[in-house]
C-alpha cells in the first residue's frame, strides 16, 4: 500500500511538473525568431548529443540500481546509482561549459535578448531538475555505501527513480525544441 | 431496581499549559488539526479581504470622494482581489476537503501527513508574504507598499519600469510560495482518495464532496503550475532582465495574459468544486432523498474539469484576439454552461418531492441554486464575445464575477460551516443565529450585487477610484454600499455564532441531521485516530444501511 502511495504521489507531481514545463516549452516555440537583436540559434547553439547519450543512459543505470535492491543485492545498487550520479554530473558539468562559452564567447546573457532569456529558462529550469535529481542520488548513494539502506527500501528508490526518469523525458523535449525546431 | 453505577476515581487531567497547546498545534501533522488550521486562516484573511472592500465601496459611496486617495485605491482592489482569491477560498476549500475527505472514505489521515502540514505552512508563509509588502516593499526606492497591479497583474505593469521597489515582488512571490502549497495538498488529495479508500468504498460509492474534491485537485494540479511558471518568468523579468513580456524586446504582453488566464479561468471551478461538493452532500440530507443523478453528477463534474481548462481566453476578448480564436472560445464558454445546468437540475431533482427541512445549512443551499443560476446566465451573456466588447471591464464583469464567488461559493460555503459545525466541534450551533446571519447576508448581498450590474451597463468602468457626478451612477453605488453593511453585519452574526456555540452551545451528538456520510459514524469531534474499527461499505449511503438494516440501499445498487 505504502509503494502505491508513492507512486501515485510521485505521478501527481510529475503531472505538475509537467504543466510548469510545458508553459516554458510554448513560451520558447512562440518567441523563436522574435528576438529583436543577436545572437540567433543557428549562429551559437551546438546539440550536445554526447550528453544527451550520457542523460539518457542514465535512467538505464538507475533502473539497474533498483532492480539490484530488489534482489537485495544493496552493493550493486550503490554501484548502479553512483554511475547514474556520474552521468548526471557529466551532463550537468557540460550544461555549464556550453553556459560559460554561451556567456563569455558569444555574449548571450539571459538580458541579451528574447532568444537569451527563453533559452536560459528553459534549459536553466530542466538544469534545476537535474540538480535536485543528483542531490537525491547523492542521498541514496551515501546511505547505501554506509549501510542504512536495506530491501525494503526498493519501493523508496523506484518512486525516486520515477522522478529521474521525468527528467530524461523532459530533456528529449528540451531538445528536440531548442537544438532541433528551434534552429 | 437498584442501578449499579461503577464509581471510578475520575483520573485529574490537568490542562496542559497553552504554550504546550500551542505547540501541538504548531506541529501537528493530523488531518483534522490542519483542516481547522486552514478553515481559521481563511476566516482572518476574509476579515482582511472584507474591511479592504468595505473601503473601497466607503470610497465609492458618492461622487469625488476622498475616503482613499487613487494610490491607496489601487492597493486596496489589488490586495482585496489576491487576498480573497488565494489566501481565503481556496484556503476553505482545502480546509473542508482536509478534514472531511478522509473521514468520508473511512481513512485515518492523508497520504502523507507531514506533506500536507508542510503545504499548509507553505500557504499561510504565501499569505504573511503577501501582507509583509506594507513593511517591506518599499525598497531602495521609497516606492510603494502594498502590491497596486491589480490581481492579473498585467504587462508591462509589472516591468521595473512601471513597478519600481519591491511591491510586485511581494506579490509574486507570495503566489509562488502558495501556489506551491496548494499544488502538495493536491497531490496528497489525489493519493488520499486513490490509495486510502476503506474496504467496499469503491469509486462509485464515494460521497460526491469526495468526487468533488478529487476533480478538484486535479484541476489544481494542472492549473496552479502554468501560474507558477507565469511568477518564475516576472521573477526573471524583473531579477534578471528577462524579455519574456517586454514589448520593446520582442517579447509579448499578451502572452503573459494567457498564461494568467490558463491559471485563472480553471482557477474558478477549482473554488466552485468543493462548493459543488458541500451542496451536494447537504440538499440529499435536507430533502431526506439521496442524490438524484450521481452517476450523471460525477460525469458532468468531470465534463466540467475538462471545458474548463479550455475557455480561458474569455477574460481576453476585449484585447482584439484573432476571429477564430474569438470563435473557439465563445462556443467552449458557452458549452460548460451544459454540464452546469445539469448539475443545476440534479440539485432540483434531489429537492423534488423530498420532505425538506429548512435548516440554516439548506437554507444558504437553496439561496446558492437561485444565484449561482443567475452568475451562469451573466456568464452566459459576458461569454459572448460582442456582448463582452461593450461590458468587458466595467462593473457588469465585476458583479457577475462576485456573483459567482459569493452568491454561489460563498453562501454554499456557509452552509457548509453549519452543516459540519457539529461534527468539527461536537456543539450544536444557535439556528436562531444563523438564521439572522442568513436573512442579513441574503439582503446585502442582494442589495449590493443586484445593482452593481446596472452602474455596469451604464458605462461605469472597473477600478477606477471615483466618478463625476451627473451620469446616472450615483443611486446605484449608494445602494451597493449600503448592502455592504448589511454584509460585514452578517459575518459577525456568524463569527459570533461559531465562537458561543462552540464555547457553550448544546451537545450535539455524533449524527445530529441523521446523514448518511461516513463522518457521522464517528464521535463528534472525531479522535485522532478517526475510527476505531475501519468501516466496510456496501453502498453510497453506509449509514443508512447501519440503520435501515431491513431496507438496506445495497440491494438495490
Amino acid at each position: 500500500m505504502a509503494d502505491l502511495r508513492g507512486r501515485v504521489g510521485m505521478f501527481c507531481f510529475i503531472a505538475a511538473e509537467s504543466a510548469i514545463f510545458t508553459i516554458f516549452v510554448v513560451a520558447y516555440l512562440f518567441y523563436i525568431g522574435k528576438s529583436v537583436a543577436g545572437p540567433t540559434p543557428a549562429d551559437v547553439l551546438h546539440a550536445p548529443i554526447v550528453l544527451t547519450i550520457c542523460l539518457l543512459s542514465s535512467s538505464l543505470t538507475i533502473h539497474a540500481g533498483v532492480k539490484a535492491l530488489t534482489k537485495g543485492n544493496v552493493a550493486a545498487f550503490a554501484r548502479w546509482w553512483l554511475l547514474t550520479l556520474a552521468l548526471g554530473a557529466v551532463f550537468l558539468g557540460g550544461t555549464a561549459v556550453e553556459w560559460h562559452r554561451l556567456i563569455y564567447v558569444d555574449g548571450l546573457t539571459i538580458h541579451t535578448n528574447l532568444f537569451g532569456t527563453t533559452y536560459f529558462s528553459l534549459v536553466g529550469l530542466h538544469a534545476f531538475h537535474v540538480t535536485a535529481g543528483l542531490a537525491g542520488l547523492a542521498l541514496g548513494s551515501i546511505l547505501a555505501l554506509r549501510g542504512y539502506v536495506r530491501p525494503v527500501h526498493a519501493s523508496r528508490s523506484d518512486v525516486f527513480s520515477l522522478y529521474w526518469h521525468f527528467v530524461d523525458v523532459v530533456w528529449v523535449v528540451v531538445f528536440l525544441v531548442v537544438y532541433v525546431a528551434g534552429r | 431496581m437498584a442501578t449499579q453505577s461503577l464509581a471510578l476515581p475520575q483520573p485529574a487531567i490537568a490542562t496542559r499549559p497553552l504554550v504546550d497547546r500551542l505547540h501541538g498545534w504548531i506541529t501537528t501533522v493530523d488531518h483534522k488539526r490542519l483542516g481547522m488550521l486552514y478553515i481559521g486562516y481563511a476566516l482572518l484573511f476574509l476579515s482582511i479581504g472584507g474591511i479592504e472592500a468595505a473601503a473601497m465601496r466607503i470610497q465609492l459611496v458618492r461622487p469625488q470622494d476622498n475616503f482613499v486617495s487613487p494610490q491607496v485605491f489601487n492597493r486596496l482592489f489589488t490586495m482585496h482581489g489576491t487576498t480573497m482569491i488565494f489566501f481565503v477560498v481556496m484556503p476553505l476549500a482545502f480546509g473542508f476537503a482536509n478534514y472531511l475527505v478522509p473521514l468520508m472514505i473511512g481513512a485515518r489521515d492523508m497520504a502523507f501527513p507531514r506533506l500536507n502540514a508542510f503545504s499548509f505552512w507553505l500557504t499561510a508563509f504565501g499569505g504573511t508574504l503577501l501582507y509583509f509588502s506594507l513593511l517591506g516593499a518599499n525598497g531602495l526606492y521609497g516606492a510603494g507598499n502594498a502590491p497596486d497591479v491589480g490581481w492579473f497583474a498585467y504587462a508591462p505593469l509589472t516591468s521595473r519600469t512601471f513597478s519600481p521597489g519591491h511591491s510586485t515582488d511581494f506579490w509574486t512571490l507570495s503566489l509562488l510560495v502558495s501556489g506551491f502549497g496548494s499544488i502538495g495538498t493536491a497531490v496528497n488529495i489525489i493519493t488520499t482518495i486513490v490509495c486510502m479508500r476503506c474496504p467496499g468504498m469503491t469509486l462509485g460509492r464515494m460521497p460526491l464532496m469526495v468526487w468533488l474534491n478529487l476533480i478538484m485537485a486535479g484541476m489544481v494540479i494542472l492549473a496552479v503550475s502554468p501560474l507558477s511558471a507565469a511568477q518564475i518568468m516576472l521573477l526573471v523579468g524583473r531579477y534578471l532582465g528577462g524579455h519574456f513580456f517586454d514589448t520593446q524586446a520582442g517579447g509579448s504582453a499578451v502572452v503573459w495574459m494567457h498564461f494568467f488566464w490558463i491559471f485563472g479561468h480553471p482557477e474558478v471551478y477549482v473554488l466552485v468544486l468543493p462548493a459543488f461538493g458541500a451542496a451536494s452532500e447537504i440538499i440529499p440530507v435536507f430533502s431526506r432523498k439521496p442524490i438524484f443523478g450521481y452517476a450523471v453528477m460525477v460525469a458532468a463534474t468531470v465534463c466540467i474539469a475538462f471545458i474548463g481548462m479550455s475557455v480561458w481566453a474569455h477574460h481576453m476578448f476585449t484585447v482584439g484576439m484573432a476571429s477564430n480564436a474569438n470563435t473557439f472560445f465563445v462556443l467552449s464558454t458557452m458549452a460548460i454552461a451544459v454540464p452546469t445546468g445539469i448539475k443545476i437540475f440534479n440539485w432540483l431533482a434531489t429537492m423534488w418531492g423530498g420532505k425538506i427541512a429548512f435548516k440554516a445549512p439548506m437554507l444558504f443551499c437553496v439561496a446558492f441554486l437561485f444565484q449561482f443560476l443567475v452568475a451562469g446566465l451573466t456568464g452566459i451573456m459576458l461569454g459572448a464575445a460582442p456582448f463582452d466588447w461593450q461590458l468587458g471591464s466595467s462593473y457588469f464583469v465585476v458583479a457577475h464575477f462576485h456573483y459567482v464567488i459569493v452568491g454561489g461559493i460563498l453562501f454554499t460555503i456557509f452552509g457548509a460551516f453549519y452543516y459540519w459545525f457539529p461534527k468539527i466541534t461536537g456543539r450544536m450551533y444557535s439556528e436562531r443565529l444563523a438564521r439572522l446571519h442568513f436573512w442579513l447576508f441574503v439582503t446585502g448581498f442582494h442589495l449590493t450585487f443586484d445593482f452593481m450590474h446596472i452602474p455596469g451597463l451604464l458605462g461605469m468602468p472597473r477600478r477606477i477610484y471615483t466618478y463625476e457626478p451627473g451620469r446616472g451612477w450615483d443611486v446605484w453605488n449608494l445602494i451597493v454600499t449600503i448592502g455592504v453593511f448589511f454584509q460585514a453585519a452578517a459575518v459577525l452574526v456568524f463569527v459570533l455564532n461559531l465562537v458561543t456555540s462552540w464555547l457553550s452551545g448544546e451537545d450535539a451528538g455524533n449524527d445530529p441531521w441523521d446523514a448518511w456520510t461516513l463522518e457521522w459514524l464517528t464521535t463528534s469531534p472525531p479522535p485522532p485516530y478517526n475510527f476505531a474499527d475501519v468501516p466496510t461499505v456496501r453502498s453510497r449511503r453506509p449509514l443508512w444501511d447501519l440503520k435501515h438494516p431491513e431496507d438496506p440501499d445495497w440491494k438495490y445498487e
